[in-house]
C-alpha cells in the first residue's frame, strides 16, 4: 500500500467530516430547539470520554475496587471540582492523588 | 479570576496565548499517545515521513493509532479509510456543538476551525465561546489551544519515531491522567441544572454500558443518549412550569 496514499485520503475524510457542517454554516438555520439540545454536547461528551478512562483502566477489565488509582483519583477530582470550582486545583489534586494512590497500591 | 469584561479588550495575541496557556494540562496528557505513536509506527510498515505527515494532515489520534494497527494487520486501504471516518464521526457533533459561533466567521477561520477539531481543542474553546462577552477574537483563543496541541501531537510522534525506542514505557507514566482530571474539573461547572445532571449520568452510563463496541462508537452512543436524555428532562421541567 502507498503510504502517503493512505494519508491523503485519512486526511480528506477527516477534515471533511469536521469542516463540513462549519462551511455551511451560514445556510443552516439553528432551530431553538436544536441550540437548546447542543447545550448539552461539551459535558457530555467530556464525560463519555473520561468515565471508561476511569473505570477501564486497561481499556477493557472494569476495575471498580481500591487497587484502581485512576478511580480514586478521579473521585478526589470530582470533589475537589464540586467544592473549590478551581480548574487548576482540580488538576493538581486529582493528579497529586492519582500518583499517590499509584504509587501505594503498587 | 478575570471577569468578562476583561475579555473583550483581550487583543488576536492575548487570545491566542491564553488559549496555549489554557490547553496545556491536555497537552501534558497527550504527550505519551505521542510518543507510543511514533514507536509503533516504526514498526507497523508506515515509513518515517509518512508517519510525521499522518499527525500533521490527520491530526487525529484514535484513528492514526487504530490505521497503525489495521496496516500491520494487512488491511486494505479502503477498509482503514472507511474505520477512519467512523473513528472521527464524533467530530460533527463538535462542529455542530461551535456552529452558532462560527456562523459570522469567514470561510478561511471555518477551514482553519475545522482542519484543528480535536476532541481536547473543542474542551477549552467551547468554553471561551460560551462566554458572554462580545470578544471579536475568540476565534484566536481557539487558534492558540488548537495550535500548541497540534505542535505538541507533532513533535511528540517525531520523538517516538526517532529516541522512542529509549523512552521507558510512556504509556506507565500516567501523564493521560491529566486529561482525566481536566475534563472532570470542566464538567463539573455544568452540573448546576437537573436536566443537565441527569444527561452527564446517562452520558457515564451509557459509556460504560457500550465500552466493548469498537471505533469509538461508544462514545458518540452515549453523547447522543445524554443530550436526548438532558433535552427531554428540560422540556418535561418546562412543560411542569407551564402547567
Amino acid at each position: 500500500m502507498n503510504d502517503w496514499l493512505l494519508v491523503a485520503s485519512m486526511a480528506l475524510v477527516t477534515f471533511s467530516i469536521r469542516y463540513a457542517l462549519l462551511a455551511f454554516s451560514g445556510r443552516i438555520s439553528l432551530s431553538p430547539s436544536l441550540v437548546r439540545a447542543l447545550g448539552y454536547v461539551p459535558p457530555v461528551v467530556l464525560t463519555a470520554i473520561v468515565v471508561p478512562a476511569v473505570v477501564f483502566p486497561d481499556g477493557e477489565t472494569l476495575g471498580l475496587g481500591w487497587q484502581n488509582a485512576r478511580l480514586v483519583g478521579a473521585i478526589a477530582a470530582v470533589a475537589l471540582a464540586l467544592w473549590r470550582k478551581n480548574l487548576l486545583l482540580t488538576i493538581a489534586g486529582g493528579m497529586a492523588t492519582f500518583w499517590g494512590w499509584q504509587w501505594l497500591v503498587s | 479570576m478575570a471577569t468578562a469584561s476583561d475579555f473583550s479588550i483581550r487583543s488576536p495575541r492575548q487570545e491566542v496565548l491564553a488559549g496555549a496557556r489554557d490547553i496545556i494540562p491536555l497537552v501534558v496528557g497527550a504527550i505519551p499517545f505521542g510518543i507510543i505513536f511514533g514507536t509503533l509506527a516504526q514498526g507497523s510498515g508506515l515509513s518515517f515521513g509518512a508517519t510525521l505527515g499522518m499527525s500533521a494532515f490527520v491530526f487525529a489520534g484514535s484513528s492514526q493509532f487504530i490505521a497503525l494497527g489495521l496496516l500491520a494487520a494487512g488491511s486494505t486501504l479502503p477498509l482503514i479509510v472507511l474505520t477512519t471516518v467512523v473513528v472521527n464521526l464524533r467530530h460533527m457533533l463538535y462542529a455542530a456543538s461551535l456552529l452558532p459561533y462560527v456562523q459570522g466567521a469567514s470561510q478561511r477561520w471555518k477551514a482553519v476551525i475545522g482542519f484543528f477539531l480535536t476532541d481536547e481543542a473543542f474542551a477549552i474553546a467551547i468554553r471561551r465561546y460560551q462566554q458572554p462577552d462580545l470578544s471579536p477574537h475568540k476565534h484566536w483563543y481557539y487558534l492558540g489551544a488548537a495550535g500548541a496541541m497540534y505542535l505538541n501531537w507533532i513533535f511528540c510522534t517525531w520523538l517516538g519515531l526517532t529516541v522512542g525506542q529509549l523512552i521507558p514505557n510512556a504509556a506507565a507514566w500516567g501523564l493521560d491522567f491529566a486529561m482525566v482530571a481536566t475534563f472532570i474539573g470542566m464538567v463539573a461547572p455544568y452540573a448546576t441544572t437537573r436536566p443537565m445532571v441527569g444527561a452527564i449520568a446517562v452520558a457515564g452510563l451509557v459509556a460504560v454500558l457500550a465500552n466493548g463496541l469498537p471505533h469509538k462508537l461508544g462514545l458518540m452512543v452515549a453523547a447522543i443518549a445524554g443530550v436526548t436524555a438532558g433535552y427531554w428532562l428540560e422540556t418535561r421541567l418546562m412543560q411542569r412550569v407551564k402547567g
